[in-house]
């Protein structure tokens, strides 16, 4: 089973509902509890995972991820160390692995990919490699069986966003607001952006950016979005926690429960 | 300067390495230059500025006493004549122009040692748009008189406390604001570094610096230089300088970046020169410090404007072809070059050309005729180098 279709099958198997993808700080706060983290997304009802490799600069992501990947750094975390994680978790849910394109190119993009292959990781999304500068990785990936998930935005063109959506797999990674990963309140402009991106694509559309409560998951499902990605607020929870395994388990259950 | 677009690539290097959300803007922008300067009222209302406002052309002076000391004429570029004491002025004046030509009314700037946030602020201030302008903490304590002159320009300055708190910093967060607010909002990016369009942009707006040299220095000494000498950091006054002699075969280029406390420690600015794996960081592929894992390493130097670990992709490229060649200098060095031309010349120039007066002054060479860019004076820097000298 390729990536692609491995992605599709979880979505599939939500049904009706909206399939729920918590996103994960691979090495943070260390390597032993990021992967116990996952174990309770997973056993909090997350449907995929979405997986970080921590970057130095990463650019699209607000202050309570940045400051995550600092930590994940300064912990020991590698490119190799977060595909053991991957690797672990893949057994359970897919995985969809998140890395910025610095950290590709420094291993070579192709032996980047047959890494992530590997390791089992279902698809990859690289947030700062736009559909013009993507076409060797996302070849790289297709040889792989790697799913190479496209991400839209609001200000994305008509134009755009037909091209994007040709193009993703697995999922189409729909940013729900212009800006950076954080906790946000207004879920207003979901729906219009669903919408949007839903006319240009045949894959799951996914909604992700500020989705920091239930009832924000909920708004999003209702709005039409068929995967829900939560960061921030998980990732938020898992810096402030004592037990951020069984914390995190407990926040993912309500949204899982949410989006019932 | 002709065609649909400009350079998004020089030879493998630039590109477009953001998130989706600022594509569009990236066209818009590329779109407004390209029909901006094909505009004679934009150009008209540019070059009134440069000149009434900002003080071009600038002179290209006969620096009698350094000649003596380096053994061949020397010729300054006195960029630091320019209102607010450097190059950034062109380019900040272009870049406001053309955000109040696309209807953006709000201006995000990052600033290192603080000249491209005062330029920005001002040209702001002048065309009476918002201005924001991101700063490391720890350049926010290097070069206090900045921070004062944006204040009352009635720009806002925030602080950035990520990582090293310097320029790599605060351009990251620069971008993070312009991904939020890009409907209303222009990104005036301060060096030729960034995403396509901005290093060919900034680039188009330094040019007036080498091509007013070039015409000087014919009219001068009847010939061109033998040597072109600028300091880089992102490499925006030393592209606005090369630019014009690229086509001059017989004229060596040279861009001088920070050594730091010496390449063998690692603890410098100079990714041109040491000339490791390039790299992706904010938004372009180019010359660039990195570690194995691709985490980008911290740049260190005395001089906040060359404290940066990437360089811009032109330069990258004409590396590369074997166009220009580039070196570097350490902090004591331009801390002796920064006294040197004090006491020689009644010039105190800014620590980041004090790099490429270092490297014209004191490495041999067979050159008869330099010309040095002398980016910006150096106010800004005269606390800190007098604490580094144990005399404040």
């Amino acid at each position: 089973m390729t990536g692609a279709e491995r992605i599709a099958a979880a979505f599939l198997g939500c049904q009706r509902r909206a399939a729920l993808m918590p996103y994960l700080m691979g090495g943070f706060p260390d390597q032993a509890r990021s992967l116990a983290i996952a174990n309770g997304y997973v056993d909090g009802g997350a449907d995929l995972i979405e997986l970080g490799v921590p970057f130095s600069d990463p650019l699209a992501d607000g202050p309570v991820i940045q400051s995550a990947g600092t930590a994940a750094l300064a912990a020991g975390a590698t490119f190799d160390r977060v595909l053991a994680t991957a690797s672990a978790v893949a057994e359970r849910v897919p995985v969809v692995l998140m890395c910025y394109s610095n950290a590709i190119l420094a291993r070579g993009t192709d032996r980047a990919i047959a890494g992530i292959a590997a390791a089992g990781v279902s698809g990859l999304i690289v947030p700062d490699l736009p559909l013009e500068e993507a076409p060797a990785t996302a070849l790289s990936c297709s040889a792989a069986g790697v799913a190479f998930v496209g991400l839209a935005a609001p200000t994305s063109t008509d134009e755009r966003l037909a091209a994007i959506g040709a193009a993703t797999q697995g999922f189409l990674y729909t940013v729900a607001v212009a800006g950076t990963t954080g906790e946000r309140g207004d879920h207003s402009a979901y729906a219009e952006v669903v919408a949007r991106v839903r006319a240009h694509t045949s894959v799951p559309v996914a909604l992700g950016f500020g989705i920091s409560t239930p009832q924000q998951a909920r708004a999003a499902a209702d709005a039409g979005a068929d995967g829900v990605i939560v960061g921030s607020r998980l990732v938020r929870e898992a810096a402030e926690s004592d037990d951020p395994a069984a914390s995190c388990k407990a926040l993912v259950e309500q949204f899982a429960q949410a989006l019932r | 300067m002709s065609g649909a677009g400009v350079e998004h690539r020089f030879g493998p290097y630039g590109g477009q390495y953001v998130p989706e959300t600022l594509m569009p803007a990236l066209a818009e922008l590329e779109a407004a230059w390209v029909s901006a300067r094909a505009d004679p009222q934009f150009q008209a209302q540019l070059g009134r500025l440069l000149r009434d406002y900002a003080g071009r052309p600038t002179p290209l002076y006969l620096a009698e006493r350094l000649s003596a000391a380096a053994g061949r004429t020397t010729y300054l570029k006195r960029e630091d004549l320019l209102h607010t004491g450097a190059h950034k002025i062109n380019n900040a004046l272009g870049q406001a122009l053309l955000a109040v030509r696309m209807g953006k009314r709000r201006i995000i700037a990052e600033t290192g040692a603080g000249q491209h946030g005062v330029a920005s602020a001002t040209a702001c201030a002048l065309l009476d748009l918002e201005c924001v302008v991101y700063m490391g903490a720890e350049d926010i304590r290097r070069q206090a008189p900045n921070v004062q002159r944006m204040g009352l320009l009635g720009a806002t300055v925030v602080p950035v406390e990520a990582g090293a708190r310097t320029l790599k910093e605060a351009v990251s967060e620069a971008i993070r604001d312009w991904v939020t607010n890009v409907a209303d909002s222009h990104y005036i990016i301060g060096s030729a570094v960034g995403p396509a369009p901005y290093p060919a942009i900034v680039r188009d707006l330094q040019r007036c610096i080498g091509d007013e040299a070039r015409d000087q220095i014919l009219a001068c000494e009847g010939r061109l230089p033998q040597r072109v000498i600028a300091c880089v950091g992102g490499g925006s006054n030393a592209i606005g300088l090369f630019t014009a002699f690229v086509d001059d075969e017989g004229v060596e280029l040279i861009g001088v970046e920070a050594a730091g406390e010496g390449i063998e420690s690692g603890r410098h600015g100079a990714p041109l020169t040491v000339a490791g794996r390039p790299g992706v960081l904010h938004g372009s592929f180019s010359a660039l410090l990195q570690d194995d894992e691709g985490q980008i390493a911290e740049a260190h130097s005395v001089s906040a404007g060359l404290d940066y670990p990437g360089s811009g992709p032109e330069h990258a490229w004409l590396r590369d072809s074997g166009r220009a060649s580039y070196v570097a200098v350490t902090d004591s060095e331009a801390l002796a070059a920064f006294e040197r031309t004090a006491e020689l010349e009644g010039i105190i120039p800014a620590l980041e050309p004090a790099h490429a007066i270092h490297f014209a002054l004191n490495l041999p060479s067979e050159s008869e005729l330099d010309l040095i860019c002398l980016s910006g004076r150096g106010d800004k820097d005269l606390a800190e180098v007098l604490k580094l000298l144990g005399r404040a």
